[in-house]
Protein backbone atom coordinates (compact mmCIF):
# COMPACT_ATOMS: atom_id res chain seq x y z
CA UNK A 1 0.00 0.00 0.00
CA UNK A 2 1.22 3.44 -0.83
CA UNK A 3 -0.10 4.83 2.44
CA UNK A 4 2.47 2.83 4.43
CA UNK A 5 5.32 4.87 3.03
CA UNK A 6 3.70 8.24 3.68
CA UNK A 7 5.38 10.48 6.23
CA UNK A 8 4.96 9.67 9.88
CA UNK A 9 1.85 11.22 11.41
CA UNK A 10 3.02 14.18 13.49
CA UNK A 11 1.54 14.07 16.97
CA UNK A 12 2.96 15.96 19.86
CA UNK A 13 2.15 15.18 23.45
CA UNK A 14 -0.09 17.51 25.47
CA UNK A 15 -1.57 19.66 22.77
CA UNK A 16 -3.61 22.77 23.45
CA UNK A 17 -6.73 23.53 21.41
CA UNK A 18 -5.66 25.43 18.31
CA UNK A 19 -2.23 23.86 18.32
CA UNK A 20 -1.03 22.16 15.23
CA UNK A 21 -3.33 23.82 12.71
CA UNK A 22 -0.45 24.48 10.34
CA UNK A 23 1.29 21.20 11.14
CA UNK A 24 -1.90 19.34 10.32
CA UNK A 25 -2.61 21.34 7.17
CA UNK A 26 0.85 20.95 5.66
CA UNK A 27 1.16 17.31 6.71
CA UNK A 28 -2.10 16.38 4.98
CA UNK A 29 -1.29 18.53 1.96
CA UNK A 30 2.17 17.01 1.50
CA UNK A 31 0.93 13.47 2.06
CA UNK A 32 -1.97 13.70 -0.39
CA UNK A 33 0.18 15.41 -3.02
CA UNK A 34 2.77 12.66 -2.67
CA UNK A 35 0.09 9.97 -3.00
CA UNK A 36 -1.41 11.69 -6.02
CA UNK A 37 1.93 12.05 -7.75
CA UNK A 38 2.61 8.36 -7.22
CA UNK A 39 -0.46 7.45 -9.23
CA UNK A 40 0.15 9.77 -12.15
CA UNK A 41 -1.80 7.57 -14.53
CA UNK A 42 -4.96 8.29 -12.56
CA UNK A 43 -4.29 12.02 -12.68
CA UNK A 44 -3.78 11.77 -16.41
CA UNK A 45 -7.09 10.00 -16.85
CA UNK A 46 -8.93 12.80 -15.04
CA UNK A 47 -7.32 15.44 -17.18
CA UNK A 48 -8.15 13.45 -20.32
CA UNK A 49 -11.76 13.27 -19.16
CA UNK A 50 -11.87 17.07 -19.02
CA UNK A 51 -10.33 17.37 -22.48
CA UNK A 52 -12.72 14.84 -24.01
CA UNK A 53 -15.84 16.40 -22.53
CA UNK A 54 -14.80 19.77 -23.93
CA UNK A 55 -14.17 18.20 -27.33
CA UNK A 56 -17.57 16.46 -27.40
CA UNK A 57 -19.66 19.63 -27.54
CA UNK A 58 -18.61 20.83 -31.01
CA UNK A 59 -19.26 17.29 -32.27
CA UNK A 60 -22.79 17.37 -30.87
CA UNK A 61 -23.72 20.45 -32.91
CA UNK A 62 -22.01 22.22 -35.75
CA UNK A 63 -18.43 23.48 -35.54
CA UNK A 64 -19.72 26.92 -36.40
CA UNK A 65 -17.28 29.56 -35.20
CA UNK A 66 -19.88 32.03 -33.96
CA UNK A 67 -21.73 29.33 -32.02
CA UNK A 68 -18.61 27.90 -30.39
CA UNK A 69 -17.39 31.35 -29.47
CA UNK A 70 -20.66 31.87 -27.61
CA UNK A 71 -20.73 28.45 -25.96
CA UNK A 72 -17.03 28.06 -25.18
CA UNK A 73 -16.82 29.57 -21.69
CA UNK A 74 -19.92 27.73 -20.49
CA UNK A 75 -18.74 24.41 -21.89
CA UNK A 76 -15.33 24.75 -20.27
CA UNK A 77 -16.99 25.57 -16.96
CA UNK A 78 -19.41 22.64 -17.14
CA UNK A 79 -16.51 20.34 -17.99
CA UNK A 80 -14.59 21.74 -15.00
CA UNK A 81 -17.59 21.00 -12.76
CA UNK A 82 -17.81 17.43 -14.04
CA UNK A 83 -14.07 16.85 -13.76
CA UNK A 84 -14.14 18.09 -10.17
CA UNK A 85 -17.15 15.90 -9.39
CA UNK A 86 -15.57 12.82 -10.94
CA UNK A 87 -12.46 13.07 -8.82
CA UNK A 88 -14.29 13.93 -5.60
CA UNK A 89 -15.51 10.45 -4.80
CA UNK A 90 -11.84 9.50 -4.36
CA UNK A 91 -11.02 12.37 -2.01
CA UNK A 92 -11.67 10.34 1.14
CA UNK A 93 -12.46 6.89 -0.24
CA UNK A 94 -9.08 5.16 0.09
CA UNK A 95 -8.35 6.75 3.47
CA UNK A 96 -11.78 5.61 4.61
CA UNK A 97 -11.25 2.09 3.31
CA UNK A 98 -7.89 1.50 5.01
CA UNK A 99 -8.75 3.24 8.29
CA UNK A 100 -6.45 6.24 7.84
CA UNK A 101 -9.39 8.62 8.00
CA UNK A 102 -10.45 7.19 11.34
CA UNK A 103 -6.93 7.69 12.72
CA UNK A 104 -7.03 11.28 11.50
CA UNK A 105 -10.38 11.86 13.21
CA UNK A 106 -9.04 10.39 16.47
CA UNK A 107 -5.75 12.25 16.41
CA UNK A 108 -5.29 15.35 18.56
CA UNK A 109 -4.57 17.38 15.43
CA UNK A 110 -7.56 19.51 14.37
CA UNK A 111 -9.59 17.56 11.82
CA UNK A 112 -10.76 20.64 9.84
CA UNK A 113 -7.12 21.59 9.24
CA UNK A 114 -6.25 18.07 8.09
CA UNK A 115 -9.25 18.15 5.78
CA UNK A 116 -8.36 21.55 4.40
CA UNK A 117 -4.93 20.12 3.59
CA UNK A 118 -6.53 17.23 1.74
CA UNK A 119 -8.88 19.58 -0.12
CA UNK A 120 -5.96 21.79 -1.13
CA UNK A 121 -4.11 18.77 -2.48
CA UNK A 122 -7.26 17.80 -4.37
CA UNK A 123 -7.47 21.22 -5.94
CA UNK A 124 -3.77 21.29 -6.85
CA UNK A 125 -4.05 17.94 -8.61
CA UNK A 126 -7.45 18.35 -10.29
CA UNK A 127 -8.47 22.03 -10.23
CA UNK A 128 -5.17 23.60 -11.18
CA UNK A 129 -4.68 21.39 -14.29
CA UNK A 130 -8.15 22.48 -15.42
CA UNK A 131 -7.11 26.13 -15.07
CA UNK A 132 -3.83 25.59 -16.87
CA UNK A 133 -5.40 23.62 -19.73
CA UNK A 134 -8.17 26.19 -20.26
CA UNK A 135 -6.22 28.39 -22.72
CA UNK A 136 -5.35 25.43 -24.90
CA UNK A 137 -8.93 24.17 -25.01
CA UNK A 138 -10.25 27.71 -25.49
CA UNK A 139 -8.47 27.78 -28.83
CA UNK A 140 -10.74 24.96 -29.99
CA UNK A 141 -13.62 27.32 -29.31
CA UNK A 142 -11.94 30.28 -31.06
CA UNK A 143 -11.98 32.36 -27.87
CA UNK A 144 -10.26 35.73 -28.12
CA UNK A 145 -7.18 36.30 -25.90
CA UNK A 146 -9.00 38.68 -23.58
CA UNK A 147 -11.78 36.16 -22.98
CA UNK A 148 -9.20 33.44 -22.31
CA UNK A 149 -7.58 35.58 -19.61
CA UNK A 150 -10.92 36.26 -17.93
CA UNK A 151 -11.92 32.60 -18.18
CA UNK A 152 -8.66 31.49 -16.57
CA UNK A 153 -8.94 34.03 -13.78
CA UNK A 154 -12.50 32.91 -13.09
CA UNK A 155 -11.49 29.26 -13.04
CA UNK A 156 -8.58 30.08 -10.74
CA UNK A 157 -10.93 31.61 -8.14
CA UNK A 158 -13.86 29.28 -8.79
CA UNK A 159 -12.38 25.79 -8.91
CA UNK A 160 -11.20 25.87 -5.26
CA UNK A 161 -14.84 26.54 -4.31
CA UNK A 162 -15.79 23.38 -6.21
CA UNK A 163 -13.26 21.33 -4.26
CA UNK A 164 -14.37 22.84 -0.94
CA UNK A 165 -18.11 22.33 -1.50
CA UNK A 166 -17.57 18.94 -3.07
CA UNK A 167 -15.63 17.71 -0.05
CA UNK A 168 -18.81 18.06 2.06
CA UNK A 169 -20.71 15.82 -0.33
CA UNK A 170 -17.82 13.35 -0.61
CA UNK A 171 -17.70 13.04 3.18
CA UNK A 172 -21.47 12.61 3.48
CA UNK A 173 -21.56 9.78 0.92
CA UNK A 174 -18.56 7.89 2.33
CA UNK A 175 -18.99 4.14 2.33
CA UNK A 176 -22.49 4.15 0.85
CA UNK A 177 -23.32 1.22 -1.37
CA UNK A 178 -25.80 2.73 -3.77
CA UNK A 179 -23.65 4.37 -6.41
CA UNK A 180 -21.77 7.04 -4.47
CA UNK A 181 -21.01 8.79 -7.76
CA UNK A 182 -24.49 9.63 -8.95
CA UNK A 183 -25.72 10.42 -5.45
CA UNK A 184 -22.76 12.75 -5.00
CA UNK A 185 -23.70 14.46 -8.27
CA UNK A 186 -27.27 14.98 -7.07
CA UNK A 187 -26.09 16.45 -3.78
CA UNK A 188 -23.33 18.67 -5.07
CA UNK A 189 -24.19 19.91 -8.56
CA UNK A 190 -27.07 22.15 -7.36
CA UNK A 191 -24.65 23.78 -4.92
CA UNK A 192 -22.16 24.37 -7.77
CA UNK A 193 -24.65 26.44 -9.75
CA UNK A 194 -23.70 29.89 -8.39
CA UNK A 195 -20.03 29.22 -9.16
CA UNK A 196 -20.99 28.21 -12.70
CA UNK A 197 -23.12 31.30 -13.19
CA UNK A 198 -20.57 33.78 -11.87
CA UNK A 199 -17.63 32.02 -13.53
CA UNK A 200 -19.08 31.59 -16.99
CA UNK A 201 -20.82 34.96 -16.65
CA UNK A 202 -17.48 36.72 -16.24
CA UNK A 203 -16.55 36.16 -19.88
CA UNK A 204 -19.96 37.28 -21.05
CA UNK A 205 -19.78 40.39 -18.89
CA UNK A 206 -16.45 41.35 -20.44
CA UNK A 207 -17.83 40.76 -23.93
CA UNK A 208 -20.85 42.87 -23.08
CA UNK A 209 -18.52 45.68 -22.05
CA UNK A 210 -19.42 45.56 -18.36
CA UNK A 211 -16.13 44.24 -17.05
CA UNK A 212 -15.78 41.17 -14.89
CA UNK A 213 -15.04 42.88 -11.57
CA UNK A 214 -18.45 42.06 -10.11
CA UNK A 215 -18.13 38.40 -11.11
CA UNK A 216 -14.65 38.10 -9.65
CA UNK A 217 -15.74 39.79 -6.43
CA UNK A 218 -18.69 37.42 -6.07
CA UNK A 219 -16.54 34.38 -6.86
CA UNK A 220 -13.96 35.53 -4.32
CA UNK A 221 -16.70 36.09 -1.72
CA UNK A 222 -17.91 32.56 -2.42
CA UNK A 223 -14.36 31.28 -2.00
CA UNK A 224 -13.98 33.02 1.36
CA UNK A 225 -17.35 31.74 2.57
CA UNK A 226 -16.52 28.20 1.45
CA UNK A 227 -13.03 28.43 3.04
CA UNK A 228 -14.59 29.48 6.32
CA UNK A 229 -17.39 26.95 6.35
CA UNK A 230 -16.55 23.90 4.28
CA UNK A 231 -13.66 22.46 6.36
CA UNK A 232 -15.90 22.44 9.44
CA UNK A 233 -18.95 21.06 7.65
CA UNK A 234 -16.74 18.41 6.03
CA UNK A 235 -15.18 17.35 9.31
CA UNK A 236 -18.64 17.11 10.87
CA UNK A 237 -19.68 14.96 7.90
CA UNK A 238 -16.56 12.79 8.20
CA UNK A 239 -17.28 12.17 11.88
CA UNK A 240 -20.89 11.26 11.04
CA UNK A 241 -19.71 8.80 8.39
CA UNK A 242 -17.18 7.22 10.75
CA UNK A 243 -19.70 6.75 13.55
CA UNK B 1 -39.10 21.24 31.60
CA UNK B 2 -42.75 20.75 30.69
CA UNK B 3 -42.11 22.30 27.28
CA UNK B 4 -39.87 19.39 26.42
CA UNK B 5 -42.44 16.81 27.48
CA UNK B 6 -43.52 16.37 23.88
CA UNK B 7 -39.95 15.94 22.66
CA UNK B 8 -40.30 12.24 23.52
CA UNK B 9 -41.91 10.17 20.75
CA UNK B 10 -44.04 8.30 23.30
CA UNK B 11 -45.62 11.58 24.43
CA UNK B 12 -45.85 13.17 21.02
CA UNK B 13 -47.33 10.21 19.15
CA UNK B 14 -50.93 10.58 20.46
CA UNK B 15 -50.79 14.39 20.32
CA UNK B 16 -49.51 14.24 16.71
CA UNK B 17 -52.45 12.01 15.84
CA UNK B 18 -54.98 14.52 17.20
CA UNK B 19 -53.17 17.46 15.60
CA UNK B 20 -52.98 15.70 12.24
CA UNK B 21 -56.72 15.07 12.28
CA UNK B 22 -57.61 18.67 13.11
CA UNK B 23 -55.15 20.11 10.63
CA UNK B 24 -56.52 17.83 7.93
CA UNK B 25 -60.09 18.93 8.69
CA UNK B 26 -59.03 22.59 8.65
CA UNK B 27 -57.14 22.07 5.40
CA UNK B 28 -60.19 20.50 3.76
CA UNK B 29 -62.57 23.24 4.95
CA UNK B 30 -60.19 26.01 3.91
CA UNK B 31 -59.61 24.38 0.53
CA UNK B 32 -63.34 24.33 -0.15
CA UNK B 33 -63.72 27.98 0.91
CA UNK B 34 -60.61 29.03 -1.00
CA UNK B 35 -61.66 27.26 -4.19
CA UNK B 36 -65.20 28.62 -4.02
CA UNK B 37 -63.78 32.14 -3.69
CA UNK B 38 -61.13 31.48 -6.33
CA UNK B 39 -63.21 29.68 -8.95
CA UNK B 40 -66.68 31.24 -8.54
CA UNK B 41 -66.63 34.50 -6.61
CA UNK B 42 -63.40 36.08 -7.85
CA UNK B 43 -63.93 38.00 -11.11
CA UNK B 44 -62.26 37.19 -14.41
CA UNK B 45 -58.93 38.90 -14.95
CA UNK B 46 -58.92 41.46 -17.76
CA UNK B 47 -55.68 40.39 -19.40
CA UNK B 48 -55.30 36.74 -18.40
CA UNK B 49 -58.98 35.68 -18.49
CA UNK B 50 -59.60 32.54 -16.44
CA UNK B 51 -56.07 31.16 -16.66
CA UNK B 52 -54.96 33.40 -13.80
CA UNK B 53 -57.06 31.26 -11.43
CA UNK B 54 -54.19 28.80 -11.16
CA UNK B 55 -52.55 31.24 -8.75
CA UNK B 56 -54.88 29.87 -6.07
CA UNK B 57 -52.89 26.64 -6.27
CA UNK B 58 -49.60 27.88 -7.65
CA UNK B 59 -48.75 30.67 -5.21
CA UNK B 60 -49.54 28.70 -2.02
CA UNK B 61 -47.51 25.74 -3.30
CA UNK B 62 -44.55 27.95 -4.18
CA UNK B 63 -44.63 29.68 -0.79
CA UNK B 64 -44.90 26.40 1.07
CA UNK B 65 -42.03 24.88 -0.95
CA UNK B 66 -39.66 27.58 0.30
CA UNK B 67 -41.11 27.83 3.79
CA UNK B 68 -40.89 24.06 4.34
CA UNK B 69 -37.22 24.02 3.38
CA UNK B 70 -36.47 26.56 6.09
CA UNK B 71 -38.57 24.62 8.62
CA UNK B 72 -36.75 21.43 7.66
CA UNK B 73 -33.39 23.15 8.10
CA UNK B 74 -34.55 24.46 11.49
CA UNK B 75 -35.43 20.96 12.73
CA UNK B 76 -32.16 19.65 11.28
CA UNK B 77 -30.25 22.26 13.24
CA UNK B 78 -32.18 21.32 16.38
CA UNK B 79 -31.40 17.66 15.77
CA UNK B 80 -27.68 18.31 15.27
CA UNK B 81 -27.36 20.82 18.09
CA UNK B 82 -29.52 19.23 20.77
CA UNK B 83 -29.28 15.63 19.54
CA UNK B 84 -33.05 15.13 19.85
CA UNK B 85 -34.49 12.18 17.99
CA UNK B 86 -37.86 13.75 17.33
CA UNK B 87 -36.40 16.84 15.59
CA UNK B 88 -34.58 14.65 13.10
CA UNK B 89 -37.72 12.62 12.44
CA UNK B 90 -39.57 15.90 11.93
CA UNK B 91 -37.01 17.02 9.34
CA UNK B 92 -37.29 13.64 7.66
CA UNK B 93 -41.07 13.83 7.44
CA UNK B 94 -41.09 17.36 6.03
CA UNK B 95 -38.84 16.58 3.03
CA UNK B 96 -41.34 14.66 0.84
CA UNK B 97 -44.09 17.26 1.41
CA UNK B 98 -41.62 20.01 0.54
CA UNK B 99 -40.62 18.20 -2.64
CA UNK B 100 -44.30 17.72 -3.51
CA UNK B 101 -45.03 21.44 -3.05
CA UNK B 102 -42.04 22.32 -5.24
CA UNK B 103 -43.23 19.94 -7.94
CA UNK B 104 -46.78 21.35 -7.78
CA UNK B 105 -45.45 24.89 -8.03
CA UNK B 106 -43.35 23.99 -11.09
CA UNK B 107 -46.15 22.01 -12.72
CA UNK B 108 -48.86 24.62 -12.24
CA UNK B 109 -46.41 27.32 -13.26
CA UNK B 110 -45.80 25.51 -16.53
CA UNK B 111 -49.53 25.08 -17.13
CA UNK B 112 -50.09 28.77 -16.48
CA UNK B 113 -47.13 29.75 -18.62
CA UNK B 114 -48.42 28.08 -21.78
CA UNK B 115 -51.55 30.23 -22.28
CA UNK B 116 -50.01 33.36 -20.75
CA UNK B 117 -46.41 33.44 -21.89
CA UNK B 118 -46.89 31.06 -24.80
CA UNK B 119 -44.38 28.56 -23.39
CA UNK B 120 -44.35 25.86 -20.73
CA UNK B 121 -40.87 26.70 -19.62
CA UNK B 122 -38.82 29.87 -19.54
CA UNK B 123 -35.49 30.31 -17.82
CA UNK B 124 -37.09 32.80 -15.52
CA UNK B 125 -35.21 33.40 -12.27
CA UNK B 126 -38.01 32.18 -10.05
CA UNK B 127 -38.68 29.05 -12.09
CA UNK B 128 -35.01 28.18 -12.30
CA UNK B 129 -34.42 28.57 -8.58
CA UNK B 130 -37.59 26.57 -7.86
CA UNK B 131 -36.18 23.80 -10.04
CA UNK B 132 -32.90 23.90 -8.11
CA UNK B 133 -34.89 23.78 -4.88
CA UNK B 134 -36.52 20.58 -6.13
CA UNK B 135 -33.05 19.13 -6.74
CA UNK B 136 -32.05 20.06 -3.18
CA UNK B 137 -35.11 18.31 -1.74
CA UNK B 138 -34.55 15.22 -3.90
CA UNK B 139 -30.88 15.17 -2.90
CA UNK B 140 -31.81 15.07 0.77
CA UNK B 141 -34.39 12.31 0.19
CA UNK B 142 -31.89 10.32 -1.89
CA UNK B 143 -29.17 10.66 0.76
CA UNK B 144 -31.65 9.49 3.39
CA UNK B 145 -32.52 6.42 1.30
CA UNK B 146 -28.87 5.58 0.65
CA UNK B 147 -27.97 5.33 4.34
CA UNK B 148 -29.16 2.27 6.24
CA UNK B 149 -28.52 3.46 9.77
CA UNK B 150 -31.29 5.97 10.59
CA UNK B 151 -29.18 7.86 13.14
CA UNK B 152 -26.39 8.38 10.64
CA UNK B 153 -28.97 9.35 8.01
CA UNK B 154 -30.44 11.92 10.43
CA UNK B 155 -27.10 13.62 10.94
CA UNK B 156 -25.95 13.44 7.32
CA UNK B 157 -29.23 14.87 6.06
CA UNK B 158 -29.04 17.52 8.76
CA UNK B 159 -25.62 18.70 7.58
CA UNK B 160 -26.83 18.69 3.97
CA UNK B 161 -29.99 20.65 4.83
CA UNK B 162 -27.94 23.28 6.68
CA UNK B 163 -25.42 23.60 3.85
CA UNK B 164 -28.41 23.89 1.52
CA UNK B 165 -30.15 26.59 3.51
CA UNK B 166 -27.01 28.74 3.45
CA UNK B 167 -26.91 28.22 -0.30
CA UNK B 168 -30.55 28.86 -1.15
CA UNK B 169 -30.29 32.68 -1.02
CA UNK B 170 -26.97 32.58 -2.90
CA UNK B 171 -28.49 30.36 -5.58
CA UNK B 172 -31.52 32.60 -5.82
CA UNK B 173 -29.42 35.76 -6.18
CA UNK B 174 -27.08 34.16 -8.70
CA UNK B 175 -29.96 32.91 -10.84
CA UNK B 176 -31.68 36.27 -10.72
CA UNK B 177 -28.54 38.05 -11.71
CA UNK B 178 -27.83 35.57 -14.49
CA UNK B 179 -31.39 35.97 -15.71
CA UNK B 180 -31.27 39.75 -15.93
CA UNK B 181 -27.93 39.50 -17.69
CA UNK B 182 -29.37 37.16 -20.28
CA UNK B 183 -32.78 38.27 -21.29
CA UNK B 184 -33.67 41.35 -19.31
CA UNK B 185 -37.06 41.73 -17.74
CA UNK B 186 -39.01 40.75 -20.82
CA UNK B 187 -41.34 38.51 -18.85
CA UNK B 188 -43.11 39.89 -15.86
CA UNK B 189 -46.36 39.37 -14.07
CA UNK B 190 -48.95 41.96 -14.99
CA UNK B 191 -48.43 44.88 -12.67
CA UNK B 192 -52.16 45.40 -12.32
CA UNK B 193 -52.96 45.54 -8.63
CA UNK B 194 -54.60 42.40 -7.39
CA UNK B 195 -58.29 42.49 -6.53
CA UNK B 196 -59.19 42.21 -2.85
CA UNK B 197 -61.31 39.12 -3.32
CA UNK B 198 -58.54 37.46 -5.32
CA UNK B 199 -56.10 38.23 -2.52
CA UNK B 200 -58.52 36.83 0.04
CA UNK B 201 -58.95 33.61 -1.94
CA UNK B 202 -55.19 33.26 -2.27
CA UNK B 203 -54.59 33.79 1.44
CA UNK B 204 -57.26 31.23 2.35
CA UNK B 205 -55.54 28.76 0.02
CA UNK B 206 -52.17 29.53 1.58
CA UNK B 207 -53.55 28.53 4.96
CA UNK B 208 -55.19 25.46 3.44
CA UNK B 209 -51.82 24.37 2.00
CA UNK B 210 -50.12 25.16 5.28
CA UNK B 211 -52.53 23.03 7.29
CA UNK B 212 -52.31 20.27 4.69
CA UNK B 213 -48.50 20.33 4.95
CA UNK B 214 -48.64 20.08 8.72
CA UNK B 215 -51.18 17.26 8.62
CA UNK B 216 -49.24 15.28 6.01
CA UNK B 217 -45.99 15.83 7.90
CA UNK B 218 -47.50 14.67 11.18
CA UNK B 219 -49.05 11.55 9.64
CA UNK B 220 -45.66 10.70 8.13
CA UNK B 221 -43.97 11.51 11.42
CA UNK B 222 -46.23 9.06 13.25
CA UNK B 223 -45.35 6.32 10.78
CA UNK B 224 -41.64 7.07 11.17
CA UNK B 225 -41.95 7.01 14.97
CA UNK B 226 -43.62 3.59 14.87
CA UNK B 227 -41.09 2.25 12.40
CA UNK B 228 -38.06 3.44 14.32
CA UNK B 229 -39.32 2.59 17.78
CA UNK B 230 -41.03 -0.66 16.86
CA UNK B 231 -39.28 -2.41 19.75
CA UNK B 232 -40.10 0.22 22.37
CA UNK B 233 -42.50 -0.45 25.23
CA UNK B 234 -44.73 2.56 24.43
CA UNK B 235 -45.40 1.21 20.95
CA UNK B 236 -46.37 -2.19 22.34
CA UNK B 237 -48.90 -0.45 24.66
CA UNK B 238 -50.73 1.28 21.77
CA UNK B 239 -54.18 -0.16 21.15
CA UNK B 240 -53.86 -0.12 17.37
CA UNK B 241 -50.49 -1.89 17.54
CA UNK B 242 -51.86 -4.52 19.95
CA UNK B 243 -54.68 -5.29 17.53
CA UNK B 244 -52.39 -5.67 14.54
CA UNK B 245 -49.90 -7.77 16.45
CA UNK B 246 -52.64 -10.03 17.77
CA UNK B 247 -53.83 -10.73 14.25
CA UNK B 248 -50.40 -11.75 13.07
Amino acid sequence: MTTNSSPVFPVRAAMEPGDGVFTAFFWALRRDLRLALRSRAELGVQILFYIIVVALFPLSMSPDKELLLLLGPGVLWVAALLASLLSLSRLFASDYADGTLEQMAMSPLPLPALILGKISAHWLTTGLPVVLLAPLLSIQYYLEPEAIGVLMAGLLIGTPVLSLLGAIGAALTLGLRSGGGSLLALLILPLYIPVLIFGAGAVEAVRGGMGADANFSLLAAGLLLALAGAPFATSAAVRISLD
Amino acid sequence: MSGFKYAAPAQFYPLAGKMALWFAVLAAVLTVIGLVIGLYIAPIDVTQKDSYRIIFIHVPAAWMSMFLYVVMAFWSAMALGMNTRLSAMMAQSIAPTGALMTAIALWTGALWGKPTWGTYWAWDARMTSELILLFLYLGIIALRNAIDDPRRADKACGVLALVGVVNVPIIYMSVRWWNTLHQGASIKLGKTSIDDIMLAGMLVMVFAFWFYSMAATLVRLRAIMLEREAGAAWVARLEEVKEVRKEQ
